[in-house]
């Protein structure tokens, strides 16, 4: 096929991605899991690229959880994501842009039900009115805050003070790239790549500096599945989901994984400790598992944070390997101490899994 | 090794290339009509015994596909020979006839 072709093809699997001005709405797990993910996704957007984007103090979940846990029927989450939009409208905003996979995935199918719809729609507004007198306008873009990350990447790599290399042989760090399943196998042209080439993640690897590594379960689940997950008796079938992830990942030997989505760096880096418990066996080198990453947590990296300002103790696996490897100053001293230097506890160790 | 409860559930996976087709190829050889479903499962809708017995002519014949052969062997038990599934078969496949010739070879292998 002639490049030109090649070119055309490849712009079907673009999206438009505007460059300011975006409503922000925070995930209701991440800050538990990763909790200084999402305030280095506004500072670097924000503080370090100038961009505006605005979140307020008096938006919700957006109910997807619940929705795919199966406990709120949908027009519940509509009325909810409505009253998110309220919110947008009446801070004068059209771009929505939101940190969970699962909020933008909800996000997405709502707004294609509404179009399919429109009865659907006139409904929720009268909900909304109904349950708080607001009213909503759809927003004229909708991204995921990974999407931004993406576009923003090569001001970021101008930026950066280090890059996803050995920084001793200069060899490019071995990345796996784990993209949330709600992000584009649900609605393949709203994610850049689509389903078949999503490219989010393995484009800011690649300007970081790493090599993206393909394995045959790359576009596995990780496992999370909510219901496989929540449902004790079902929990076997979400590790197996892992346990499959790594086992094919294995052989390509990763230096670490990079992730866009609450669950996924969470199922990645915890079953890791859990697999070592039920099983012995460990994925990393020398007893170490792979350390898994939030995009932002990456970007915060390769831009000079401190790791333990990027929250990065509060991981299973431990992460000190990868900084070596990378170059990364970090004091092991302030690993558990938090803001004024005020200890945070330190963990109990794994009998497996080794950590530092 | 610690008890959290659960398990990491078996795979399920079976790589279709390496299953022994042999029964499948020798049911084949009697009844060619084997080849012809389409799985619509009008045989397994119309089954007396299978909502009490799990009777499934589709499942036995997607069972000696993938080499589940025991699988297969056991579900026949159900079987009453009412015939009610070679009526309803749109592809006009002797269903009854099959599972007889398929119960034939089972009782080959069993001597």
């Amino acid at each position: 096929m002639i490049y030109q072709g090649k070119q055309k093809i490849w712009s079907d699997y673009q999206k438009e991605i505007p460059d300011n001005h975006w409503f922000y709405v925070r995930s209701c797990i991440r800050q538990s899991f990763f909790p200084a993910s999402e305030r280095y996704f506004l500072n670097i957007c924000r503080d370090l690229l100038g961009k505006d984007i605005y979140e307020t103090e008096h938006h919700t979940t957006c109910g997807g959880i619940a929705y795919h846990s199966d406990t709120i029927p949908q027009e519940t989450a509509m009325t909810i994501v409505a009253r998110q939009f309220a919110l947008m409208k009446e801070a004068g905003y059209k771009n929505l842009v939101t940190s969970c996979i699962t909020s933008f995935g909800n996000y997405t199918e709502i707004l294609e039900t509404w179009r399919e719809f429109p009865e659907l729609e006139a409904r929720i507004r009268e909900n909304l009115w109904k349950a708080c007198r607001r009213e909503f306008d759809k927003p004229e873009y909708l991204a995921h805050a990974s999407d931004l990350v993406y576009k923003f990447r090569h001001e970021i790599a101008s930026k950066a003070k280090y890059n996803l290399v050995d920084h001793m042989t200069g060899e490019p760090l071995r990345v796996v790239e784990h993209i949330g399943c709600h992000y584009s196998k649900m609605f393949p042209h709203k994610g850049v790549g689509g389903a078949e080439y999503p490219c989010v993640l393995s484009g800011m690897v690649d300007s970081w500096g790493g090599q993206v590594i393909d394995y045959p379960e790359r576009r596995h689940c990780c496992g999370f599945g909510f219901r496989q997950y929540l449902v004790k008796a079902n929990r076997g079938y979400s590790i197996a989901n892992t346990h499959k992830k790594f086992e094919s990942m294995e052989p390509y030997h990763p230096d670490m994984i990079i992730t866009n989505c609450p669950g996924c760096p969470y199922f990645l880096d915890r079953w890791q400790y859990v697999i070592s418990e039920m099983e012995g066996k460990t994925y990393g080198r020398n007893g170490y598992g792979i350390p898994v990453f939030t995009y932002e947590e990456v970007a915060g990296l390769v831009l000079g944070f401190d790791p333990w300002d990027l929250g990065l103790q509060m991981h299973q696996v431990a992460v000190e390997p990868l900084l070596e490897k990378m170059g990364v100053p970090y004091n092991p001293k302030t690993k558990y101490l938090g803001l004024n230097g005020k200890e945070i506890m330190k963990p109990g160790l794994p009998t497996v899994l080794k950590c530092c | 090794m610690m008890d959290f409860g659960f398990s990491i559930s078996p795979s399920s996976t079976m790589n279709l290339d390496k299953v022994d087709l042999t029964l499948y190829d020798r049911l084949c050889s009697i009844e060619p009509d084997a080849r012809k479903c389409m799985a619509c499962g009008s045989c397994s809708a119309t089954c007396t015994a299978g909502p009490w017995t799990g009777m499934s002519v589709r499942k036995v014949l997607l069972d000696i596909q993938r080499g589940k052969d025991k699988e297969a062997a056991a579900m026949l038990k159900g079987c009453m020979l009412c015939g009610k599934c070679t009526m309803v078969c749109p592809r006009g496949i002797n269903t009854r006839h099959l599972i007889l010739s398929l119960c034939r070879i089972y009782g080959e292998d069993a001597k």
